[in-house]
């Protein structure tokens, strides 16, 4: 098997970022981990951006990994971690299976709509179940990685944190390849000019549909990562504010690179953490003019400005 | 000679509107059938039920013998039978040689690989034959969009090749081109449809483009056919030079004829 820049890139930034994961301060960690693992999320979305759909819905798949972790340690007696994300994917896929035969015949407004409609009525289902704690949701049990328990919550928090930034990088170099694969192009030919894809003998449709299970399944990993990180699940994480936010941090990447939603997630998470800090009342505000100005100055995403320094480019 | 398409009282009502009223055209394999008549006549809807775009109302289609009546645009593709458009449909934002490129990835599977890359030395290799084959090498890397008219048809007509159909349906192919591009794109597409031994039926306005490259023309009119024949009886009959082409002068057949 063969690397490209690309991925080398990655996994250096990756040993990188394990390896200063060491060195940091906890609250540093945590803020990385759950920034990474929404990146993880915003991948799907991103992917599914690029085949010319935006999903208002992507936290259904966040909460179906993370509740998967939660509910496999709970009630399942499944403490492996890995084993716990792997199944939280697996579920997505096969709930992505099925949404997905009726959400690919829709495009544009009812794509987006109809998406966060599922995302709503898993909330309301949620919501309403006692057995999973309501609206204040459940802890997520103790867990293992083969066999290794971490002793302390430093530990934990961790170990986390080398899971997400691995899985971070395994998914970036699967997605890497993928947006230059047959399916990865093609998904952007569809949103292109479906007419001529359909006139080249392919289904649109079923192209998307696979575009769309893919994507459900790497959000749900991140949704498993998150509930690994915080220890806790509750039916926020399937609310229409959360898909929001994974849209906001895929708009502030850009669609350009793989690389991208993780560099927005941080940025993100360091603009919001701060605005909370800072200004209590009014961080909603600070986002607002975060995102008004990247969408105005930098439509393409915070991407362009790697791409324009690589492209000689200056403003 | 066997047929290769055949509609049987094909009929396309759009509410009160009829747009295709009993039409009854047989192909022959290797034929070259101009498609002739004013705006609105009813040639684009023909091609679009043919090609599976529009449902007709009522007919029967057969391709090969076989009906393909209610059949996807991708399913008719994949029996044989590829078209281009009026308007080129390409994918604006990628270049020239991409745009063959997922033609060629889309003809060689109709489940495109998840992990290989698209872009293979083959598939390059191949594009690059077919830019050179319809002299549109010099364009390879140019976005589509920044490319003239007549070299985006023509990159829209590779597309409809390359997955070695039976039959091609070109629909206005020199529209929107100078008169100065139309002989040399006609010549070129013709040359590469002589080469794939493949069965084409366009629509045309020009009456010189016509008459230079068909073996038989169809006439169309508010939906019907009127006149169904050789180039030069067909566009000497009084019903169509009075209803399609006007009292034009006769032009003597090019070398370009099949």
């Amino acid at each position: 098997m063969r690397f490209d820049k690309t991925e080398i890139s990655l996994a250096l930034v990756a040993i990188a970022c394990v390896l200063f994961g060491f060195v940091s301060p906890g609250w540093l960690i945590f803020l990385l981990t759950i920034a990474l693992a929404k990146a993880l999320v915003v991948q799907g979305v991103v992917m599914q951006m690029r085949s010319g759909l935006v999903s208002f819905g992507q936290g259904l798949f966040y909460c179906i990994g993370g509740y998967t972790v939660g509910m496999g340690g709970q009630f399942f007696g499944i403490h492996d971690a890995i084993a716990a994300l792997a199944l939280g994917m697996a579920v997505a896929i096969v709930v992505a299976m099925i949404l997905g035969l009726l959400l690919t015949r829709y495009r544009d407004i009812f794509f987006a709509m109809l998406s966060l409609a599922f995302s709503m009525i898993l909330f309301g289902i949620l919501v309403k179940s006692q057995g999973l704690g309501s609206t204040d949701g459940f802890n997520v049990h103790n867990w293992t990685v083969f066999g290794w328990a971490p002793d302390t919550g430093a530990d934990s928090q961790q170990t986390v944190f080398t899971m997400t930034v691995l899985a971070g990088l395994l998914i970036a170099v699967l997605i890497h390849r993928y947006t230059k694969a047959g399916i990865g192009v093609i998904c952007e030919a569809v949103r292109e000019n479906e007419v001529r894809v359909e006139y080249l003998g392919l289904s649109p449709r079923w192209l998307l549909y696979g575009n769309y299970v893919a994507a459900a399944s790497v959000s749900a990993l991140g949704g498993g990562l998150t509930a690994l990180a915080t220890g806790h699940v509750d039916p926020e994480m399937a609310y229409w504010t959360t898909s929001g936010e994974f849209i906001f941090i895929a708009l502030l990447g850009g669609l350009g690179h793989v690389a991208a939603p993780f560099i927005a997630a941080i940025v993100f998470s360091v603009v919001r953490t701060y605005s909370i800090e800072f200004v209590p009342n009014t961080w909603q505000m600070i986002l607002g003019f975060t995102l008004l100005g990247v969408i105005v100055f930098l439509p393409k995403g915070l991407w362009s400005l790697v791409s324009r320094e690589k492209s000689g480019e200056r403003t | 000679m066997t047929t290769i398409l055949e509609t049987r009282s094909l009929n396309k009502e759009f509410g009160a509107v009829i747009a295709a009223k009993d039409l009854n055209v047989k192909v022959a394999k290797g034929e070259v059938v101009g498609v002739i008549g004013s705006n609105g006549a009813g040639k684009t809807t023909f091609i679009n039920m043919v090609t599976g775009y529009l449902k007709p109302t009522r007919g029967e289609i057969l391709f090969n013998g076989k009906s393909i009546l209610g059949h996807s645009p991708r399913a008719i593709t994949r029996a044989g039978m590829a078209r281009s458009f009026q308007v080129a449909q390409l994918f604006p934002d990628m270049s020239v040689i991409d745009n063959l490129i997922v033609a060629l990835a889309a003809a060689e599977s109709p489940r495109p690989s998840f992990l290989s890359p698209l872009r293979s030395d083959a598939r390059i290799a191949r594009a690059e034959e077919i830019l050179a084959e319809f002299g549109i090498e010099n364009y390879q890397n140019s976005k589509v969009t920044a490319v003239p008219q007549g070299a985006r048809k023509l990159v829209d007509i590779a597309m409809a090749l390359i997955g070695n159909p039976q039959m091609l349906l070109l629909d206005e192919p020199t529209s929107g081109v100078s008169m100065d591009e139309k002989t040399g794109l006609m010549d070129t597409v013709m040359n590469a449809v002589r080469q794939h031994g493949v069965t084409v039926l366009f629509v045309e306005h020009d009456m010189d483009v016509v008459e230079r490259y068909v073996s038989r023309v169809l006439a169309f009119y508010s939906g019907e056919i009127i006149a169904d024949g050789k180039p030069a009886a067909v566009l000497a009959d009084n019903r169509v030079r009075d209803l399609v082409t006007g009292h034009r002068p006769t032009h003597k057949k090019g070398n370009g004829a099949s």
